[in-house]
């Protein structure tokens, strides 16, 4: 595993985005209306203004002219302009990245925190009833729509109890800690339910399959606890495979933060994502969307390096 | 006075049984064994026939979900000079027996060692969890052990992996690390089975220098009959989940007094150098027929329904252990016939 590695496999990526690039760009013109249409109807701008500002942004050109210029600017690191708001792209990303690193960081860590002890009791006592339960739950937790749970939660927890705002990301003038931790936790909450669901089914299924394995017995056989054996020996062996399904679940985390984001009035890029497809910001959305491809493929390397420091039959070259 | 001291291991009429979907299966019903310190008892029979069920059962390692030890004793005199029914100790005082004062090796060198711990490691863990050994003293010890299993460069071995090494060598760690703590009986299940001839006398010669050095008894389970005049001093021959023969080596291999021994040492590759060079090696006469099956045991003798020589009076009773002389039991009500 070298620093060599990685950098071959970030070069590796750059076809596979350009490719990505050329679907995402495609799709987003395909979409009805344009970034104008907000103006097409007020009398106070003129077809003629409407043109100007059209040929300002490259708009009155064909799409694939218009991917040709993207993609030369973004070649020498010019994102464009956000049509929306008119500031740099990178800019509005990079304001907006904190608040979504803070919210899928703190998901993370629940998902992981719950789903790894779960999945390990379920594995253990396997066909008990608290594993028919946790199944359940879980199967519950896959398919429970995450906007329906937001609205739940915000009913309750901020309508009808009051304990917790229900959406921001602070409140006005406030800001400390507690103040922002009672605003993060019903969207990390709600962000992580179904990863927790997931992993720990994953979890699960990987601890079973090691449970059975040969050097299992041979722990128990050296004097070794049941504890022992699930920590010591089978935990690391059965959390490889679900290294795996933590990095493609990355797409699931950052799809679930669109809706997640916009239902708790996040100031993330999540929400920017919905604001911007409103108003078909193009510059934009090409903008967000690379850097969500960016982010799996990012998340897929970390996994082959994580796959690889669990793992001692593995090496890259 | 040692003739008065009671033997290390002795297992009284144990039964094993398993819980399963189609009702409760017998895997060993009512097996007799006794292991004296320092001395080799080989279980021989087909695969199937309860070998590793009884081995499990004497460790407790069968996991209680699934079944475990339905009557019988297993008495074991440990270093205290105490002898105890494993059978009746609780889970917690097993996890003292176990990698202590008895230790298991098994057949599957390749799949019997953790893939992600280094195997230094692996060996260390046994001496740390019994002899309260420092992590630093624990690792000495490991390296101490794979010396005594004649790896090469030992130091240097214990700091790799397990699929960094070959089978053979897989399983001289696991030796290493069933002697760790010096155990008084050591069960080897099938040890060499999985492994290339020429490893298997290696490991056979390494299991026998280490016992006369160390002085542990070994309970040797094989369904090799030629692994087992290697090593063992006595024989117990194990068929449907019983002991069918006991006797010394020499005496098995002189007189075998019961049905099933004989079709084993007909199927037996013949060592002989004149049979080789004539070819007819190769030619092995398996017995007819296949093992018992625990869910739907044949009634009276298990071998009954394989045997050339089975009458009514077969399939009526199981039949006892019959003293052929010498201390040498056959399960068989014609064994005497055998040779007529
Ligand atoms: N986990 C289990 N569940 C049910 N039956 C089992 C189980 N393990 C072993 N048995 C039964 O015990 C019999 C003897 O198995 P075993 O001791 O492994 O034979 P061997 O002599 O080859 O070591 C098998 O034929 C099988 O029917
Ligand atoms: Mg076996």
């Amino acid at each position: 595993m070298s620093l060599g590695y990685v950098l071959r496999r970030l070069f590796s990526a750059v076809p596979l985005l350009l490719g990505i690039s050329v679907i995402l760009f495609s799709i987003i013109h395909l979409a009805p209306g344009g970034p104008l249409d907000m103006y097409t109807e007020n009398p106070a701008v003129s077809k003629e203004a409407l043109a100007q500002i059209a040929a300002a942004y490259g708009l009155d050109q064909p799409v694939p002219v218009q991917y040709v210029l993207w993609l030369k600017s973004m070649l020498v690191g010019d994102w464009g302009y956000s049509i929306r708001t008119g500031r740099p792209v990178l800019t509005e990303i990079v304001l907006r990245l904190g608040p979504t690193l803070e919210l899928g960081g703190l998901a993370l860590l629940i998902s992981l925190a719950i789903a790894v002890p779960l999945g390990i009791i379920s594995a253990a006592r396997r066909g008990s009833k608290l594993d028919s339960s946790l199944t359940l739950a879980s199967f519950a937790g896959i398919s429970i729509p995450v906007f329906w749970l937001a609205l739940l939660l915000q009913l309750l927890f901020s309508v009808q109890l009051g304990w917790l705002p229900s959406a921001g990301y602070k409140s006005i003038g406030g800001g400390d800690f507690m103040d922002r931790l009672s605003h993060i936790v019903m969207p990390a909450a709600v962000l992580s339910l179904a990863t927790v669901a997931s992993w720990s089914r994953f979890i699960r299924s990987g601890m079973i399959d090691v449970l059975n394995q040969d050097y299992i017995r041979t722990a128990y056989a050296k004097g070794r606890s049941e504890r022992g054996v699930v920590i010591l020996h089978a935990l690391r062996n059965a959390m490889i495979p679900a290294v795996t399904v933590i990095a493609v679940d990355f797409a699931t985390v950052i799809s679930g933060a669109v809706i997640t984001e916009t239902v708790f009035a996040w100031p993330g890029i999540g929400r920017l994502f919905m604001e911007s497809m409103d108003g078909r910001d193009y510059p934009m959305l090409m903008g967000l969307m690379m850097m969500g491809s960016l982010g799996i493929i990012m998340a897929n390397i970390i996994a082959d390096l994580a796959y690889a420091a669990l793992d001692p039959r593995i090496r890259y070259g | 006075m040692a003739a008065l001291a009671p033997p290390l291991l002795e297992i009284r009429d144990l039964v094993t049984e398993f819980r399963t979907e189609s009702g409760i299966v017998r895997a060993v019903k009512g097996v007799d064994l006794t292991v004296e310190a320092g001395q080799t008892v080989a279980v021989v029979g087909e695969s199937g026939s309860g070998k590793s069920v009884t081995s499990l059962s004497v460790m407790r390692l069968i996991p209680p979900a699934i079944g475990g030890i339905a009557s019988g004793q297993v008495l074991f005199r440990g270093r205290d000079r105490q002898v105890r029914d494993l059978a009746l100790e609780p889970e917690h005082a097993m996890r003292k027996v176990r990698g202590n004062e008895i230790a298991m090796i098994f057949q599957e060198p390749m799949t019997s060692l953790n893939p992600t711990q280094k195997v230094g490691h692996q060996i260390a863990e046994v001496a740390l969890l019994h002899q309260g050994l420092t992590r630093a003293q624990a690792w000495k010890r490991a390296v101490e052990m794979l010396a005594l299993v004649e790896i090469p460069e030992p130091a240097r071995r214990a700091d790799i992996y397990p699929h960094q090494m070959s089978g053979g060598m897989r399983q001289r760690v696991m030796i290493a690390m069933a002697l760790a703590c010096n155990p008084a009986l050591l069960i080897a299940d099938e040890p060499t089975t999985a492994l290339d001839v020429t490893v298997q006398l290696q490991i056979l010669e390494l299991m026998r220098r280490l016992q006369r050095e160390i002085g542990m008894g070994i309970l040797f389970i094989t369904h090799n009959l030629g692994v087992v005049a290697e090593i063992a001093d006595t024989v117990a021959v194990m068929y449907g989940g019983r002991i069918v023969e006991r006797a010394t080596v020499e005496d098995l291999f002189d007189r075998p007094s019961h049905p099933y021994t004989r079709g084993l040492l007909a199927s037996m590759p013949t060592v002989d150098r004149a049979a080789r060079a004539a070819g007819t090696v190769a030619r092995l006469k398996a017995i007819p027929g296949s093992v018992v099956d625990p869910r739907n045991p044949p009634s009276g003798c298990d071998f009954n329904p394989r045997c050339a020589w089975a009458i009514d009076a077969c399939r009526a009773a199981v039949p006892p252990m019959f003293d052929v002389g010498n201390g040498h039991g056959a399960r068989c009500i014609r064994w005497s016939e055998l040779d007529g």
